[in-house]
């Protein structure tokens, strides 16, 4: 059994103060997360104050936009087209939640390797999803 | 402080509707204040205390206290904690009443999602200034794949399989078929599970709750009050509640916060898991109850597919009765929030109330606990323990 991924409609994020860098750096094609530079953990979703230890210093980092899948369910039923919702672990450390696209949806696996791609919502914000690699 | 022995709960009822098309939500909260009352022996004046939730209309209590014209309140609270508030309405009743608080509370839940055509394949709105939503919602995250993510890491962690997700629910409908009022009241095999169609990997259709309008109400008095009315003395002796999340991306799918309000509430009552004759376990999901049977310590963390096979939830015949009402994955799941239905089936085991074919002999101590929100990505959990007197 095979289950293409397809394209479907995606949400427009509705962004709060802050967030724009992050969506600025996706329409770029560079997937970012949050360190701190007081406590030096990354973070993610990003925040303005580290969820670790507090601290307003934290700033941006470009990760590599590669990572494996810790967790994920395709879902079958209730939509358009089936989807793969997933939190992938990135190589720098924080879980992300995200889609799984561009595969057989059928043949993702826990602990696959994954790379970022870019998908674009119904608005034309661009939005990090993965795919597996290798 | 404790609350242990410092409040009873006095009043119950469960609304018998499960479709409620031309009932007004505000109605079912009230109808089952008056329930509750009746039960107990009390009138709507002697209530000083009233407790609601988000599925209240309006989200707090101005409402619903208007609407029953609630004249001598002087403690309230409508912490919303999804799905479990009404554990939590319990817990911080016995606390405003140990205080002085408040003399008489209620508690009340009501919803219509069946008549609204809720269900757990929809993206839900979650309005404005809510931090993570964009970060989160164009994936569609929806109820029942929030859940099937801590289901598919569950079966790689620890080797759980679909057969043994689908015994949780071949127990529940074991109970629902002597409940007149559940929703799915025939019998299913482990087979008929798994077979049943994927909604959402490895979650098959029978895996999920059902989906129902009504509601319920509990009041809860202190001692003196509850030893001058006629029921059955169902004590509250101990509580927990907490919230988990993604702990700023330290995503840990594999347990939930039973994991601290168990222990803390078996703590408050003096027992262990143990001496818990009867269990209501919040239900959404078949994972959901292995779980937080775990991590309330009932067995070990990733034996929980073991310790639910072969029938050991099913009243009669395994170690831990559950859900002896048919929970929400047969019974109902009034508002999409089943905390107050957990509450009421473990009133009636303590009472020797329930149903005769899944009464529990000698059910002095029982526990229920409840999830709100989802266990994929931010919920809330809540543990009562009780014991009758």
């Amino acid at each position: 059994m095979t289950t293409p991924a397809q394209d479907r409609k995606l949400r427009d994020p509705s962004l709060n103060p802050g967030d724009q860098p992050y969506f600025d750096a996706c329409a770029e094609g560079k997937l970012l997360i949050k360190k701190c530079n007081d406590c030096g953990q990354t973070h993610h979703y990003p925040r303005p104050l580290c969820p670790f230890c507090f601290s307003d210093k934290v700033e941006w980092i470009t990760t590599q936009g590669t990572g494996e899948i810790y967790t994920y369910s395709v879902t079958r039923r209730g939509g358009p087209v089936p989807y793969c919702i997933a939190y992938v672990g990135l190589t720098e450390g924080p879980k992300m939640m995200t889609n799984i696209v561009d595969c057989d949806l059928d043949a993702i696996k826990i602990g696959q390797k994954v790379k970022v791609v870019f998908k674009k919502t119904e608005g034309g914000f661009s939005v990090p999803m993965f795919t597996p690699i290798g | 402080m404790t609350i242990n022995g410092k409040a009873y709960i006095v009043g119950a009822y469960e609304h018998p509707l499960r479709k409620a098309p031309n009932t007004s939500v505000s109605q079912l909260h009230a109808e089952c204040a008056k329930g509750a009352l009746e039960d107990a022996g009390l009138t709507k004046d002697d209530i000083d205390g009233y407790f609601c939730a988000g599925d209240a209309p309006g989200a707090n209590v101005w409402s619903m206290a208007n609407y029953m014209n609630l004249k001598q309140l002087r403690h309230i609270d409508s912490t919303d904690m999804g799905g479990c508030s009404y554990l939590v309405h319990v817990a911080h009743a016995a606390e405003a009443i140990a205080l002085g608080k408040c003399n008489v509370a209620l508690v009340t839940l009501a919803g219509r999602p069946n008549s609204e055509g809720s269900s757990g394949t929809q993206v839900r709105d979650r309005g404005a200034n809510i931090p993570d939503a964009p970060f989160e919602m164009p994936y569609s995250p929806v109820t029942v794949n929030l859940y099937a993510m801590c289901a598919m890491r569950h079966m790689y962690q620890y080797g759980t399989t679909s057969e043994q997700l689908a015994w949780v629910k071949v127990a529940a409908s074991h109970h629902a078929q002597h409940n007149p009022s559940a929703m799915l009241r025939n019998v299913v095999t482990v087979e008929e599970v798994v077979n049943s169609p994927m909604i959402s990997d490895p979650l098959h259709r029978l895996d999920c709750c059902v989906v129902s309008d009504g509601g319920g109400a509990v009041i809860v008095a202190k001692p003196e009050i509850a030893r001058s009315l006629k029921r059955p003395l169902v004590k509250i002796t101990g509580a927990g509640e907490s919230t988990k999340g993604q702990m700023g991306g330290n995503v840990d799918l594999t347990y939930s916060g039973a994991v601290w309000t168990g222990p803390r509430a078996f703590a408050e009552a003096g027992v262990k898991p143990s001496d818990i004759k009867y269990a209501s376990i919040y239900d959404s999901f078949t994972i959901t109850v292995i779980m937080q049977l775990e991590d309330l310590g009932f067995c070990k963390k990733g034996e929980g597919g073991k310790f639910v096979a072969d029938g050991n939830l099913i009243s009669g015949v395994g170690k831990l009765p559950f859900n002896t009402d048919g929970g929400g994955l047969c019974n109902n799941h009034p508002a999409n929030r089943g905390g107050m239905t957990k509450i009421l089936e473990a009133i009636r085991q303590l009472r020797g109330e329930a149903h005769p074919a899944v009464q529990v002999k000698n059910c002095d101590i029982a526990l229920a606990h409840g999830t709100g929100g989802a266990l994929g990505h931010r919920h809330g959990s809540a543990t009562l323990i009780m014991e009758r007197e």
